[in-house]
């Protein structure tokens, strides 16, 4: 009834789509993160003239589907003709840079929500405690606020991650050989839907998986101010450290 | 004698309230003084303005006679001219708060080693050493290695005691630093706080710890409705008090 040994046959063909999959998350994770930053700080500033654009700039991009922003992107742009004659056309006019722009405007603006949330979650007396000592404001903000609220921001960021391990599928639809792109060539090659996209589910669960266990080794990494107290101080470090 | 802090009447409001009303306080070195008063006196406002955590409407503030240049701001109230003078008047007058704000995303010894590194400029080795010392001295210096969430509230006030003494201030300010604690924990803060006013500091301790008002402090000052109604020795203004409204406040407070 079933024939996995095709899907088994076209593993190497897999490999490499799920590699496009990571890159495709990767790129737009970390160009995501580096315009999130600034946005979310933006975004949590009691000053309305830098709040109230990012807050545009999120509410566009979190009320509109993906597919529809890089439909625009990539579609949409190449209608006119001053693009499409301009310098960036080499740019505009290649998937892969379409695909990684509208990823990472789309991670980015959910990225600085949650970064914004975080700052503005920072307990008010640790701020004070940091003014009151001399800090500069750039200080409360590099050493107290910011360590503090990416420590608490990280479960939410991990949500944000695996929707977008899964909200790279849709770069399939403008030509790229993703894992989801992989699964539709094989169907078409084969007329076997169920396991062509069946592979590529088991693809994508192991990913999240794999994604769900950085993220807890990395919360018990850096949450662990905020868990129960260590049953053995030692674990936490009494040993005594170099420099004292 | 030399003179520590100067705070000049102090004006304050919060809308149309009028909380503080023009207020003065001059501490010499050595001295410990009680700010005393029940609540809604405006005595943790007053102390809140001393290193303009709160800005205050009217008054002048100076640490070791240099007083700091303040301006009119758009909503009326004064802050400081320049940033950089206000943080280096900040790192003079160091703050313990009522509810510890420890950084809890730090350890214990990065919770005493921050500011002196990132405001006074220490290298690490230094301010470690630093740490060790007021650290030991407070006696938590075995919880270096623990995060605040992790400690009784006793000992985070201590170590927000540490970390306030790490900055080596001219003057201590202490915002009800035992009202948050449970009874049973309140005495080992005080203890602390005695020692150190045993070796000299100067403090300024807003409170409702009779006991260490009288024991303690050198003065007290009573504040109600936004002024110092009474002021003077402990021993004096405690035990015979003046106004009336000192007697009904001593007497709702001494059981």
């Amino acid at each position: 009834m079933f024939n996995f040994e095709i899907v088994i046959d076209s593993l190497p063909e897999l490999a490499q789509a799920g590699w496009v999959t990571l890159q495709l998350l990767g790129v737009s994770l970390l160009a995501g993160l580096v315009v999130a930053l600034p946005l979310g700080i933006a975004r949590a500033s009691d000053r309305r003239w830098l709040a109230w654009p990012v807050w545009c700039f999120t509410y566009v991009m979190r009320g509109t589907p993906m597919l529809v922003q890089l439909f625009l992107i990539y579609y949409g742009l190449a209608q006119f003709e001053f693009v499409r004659e301009s310098m960036l056309w080499p740019w505009f006019s290649s998937a892969w840079f379409c695909a990684l722009l509208a990823f990472t405007l789309n991670t980015g603006a959910y990225t600085a929500e949650i970064i914004a949330g975080a700052i503005r979650a920072t307990p008010a007396g640790e701020v004070e405690a940091a003014r009151s000592l001399g800090m500069s404001a750039w200080r409360v903000m590099s050493r107290i606020v910011l360590p503090s609220a990416m420590r608490r921001a990280l479960p939410a960021y991990s949500n944000e991650v695996i929707m977008m391990l899964h909200g790279t599928s849709l770069a399939s639809t403008v030509t790229i050989v993703d894992l989801t792109g992989a699964a539709r060539e094989l169907n078409a090659r084969t007329y076997l839907p169920f396991e062509s996209f069946l592979a590529v589910a088991l693809i994508y669960l192991v990913l999240t998986f794999a994604l769900v266990g950085l993220f807890r080794l990395a919360e018990r990494r850096w949450l662990r101010h905020l868990g129960p107290r260590q049953t053995q101080p030692a674990a936490v470090g009494l040993a005594p450290s170099g420099a004292t | 004698m030399t003179e520590k802090l100067r705070v000049e009447n102090i004006v304050k409001r919060f809308g149309q309230n009028e909380v503080l009303k023009g207020v003065s306080l001059t501490a010499q070195a050595g001295d410990v003084i009680s700010i005393i008063g029940s609540s809604g006196s405006g005595k943790s406002t007053w102390l809140r303005c001393m290193n303009l955590l709160e800005q205050p409407h009217e008054g002048s503030i100076a640490v070791n006679g240099l007083p700091l240049p303040l301006r009119r701001d758009r909503d009326g109230t004064l802050v400081a001219v320049n940033a950089r003078a206000l943080e280096q008047f900040r790192s003079r007058l160091a703050m313990v708060f009522q509810h510890f704000n420890l950084w809890s995303h730090m350890t214990v010894m990065q919770n005493v080693i921050e500011a002196p590194i990132q405001v006074l400029g220490l290298t690490r080795a230094e301010a470690m050493a630093r740490a060790e010392s007021y650290l030991q001295r407070v006696g938590v210096w075995h919880r270096k290695d623990f995060f605040p969430a992790h400690l009784s509230g006793g000992e985070q006030q201590r170590v927000a005691i540490a970390r306030a003494l790490a900055m080596e201030p001219d003057v201590m300010l202490f915002d009800e630093p035992t009202s948050a604690l449970d009874p049973e924990l309140v005495g080992e803060v005080l203890r602390v706080m005695r020692g150190l006013a045993d070796e000299g500091r100067t403090m300024v301790v807003v409170t409702h710890e009779m006991g260490f008002a009288r024991e303690v402090s050198n003065r007290v000052i009573f504040l109600h409705q936004g002024r110092i109604e009474e002021e003077g020795d402990p021993r004096v203004v405690l035990s015979t008090p003046r106004s009336e409204r000192l007697k009904q406040f001593l007497s709702g407070n001494l059981k």
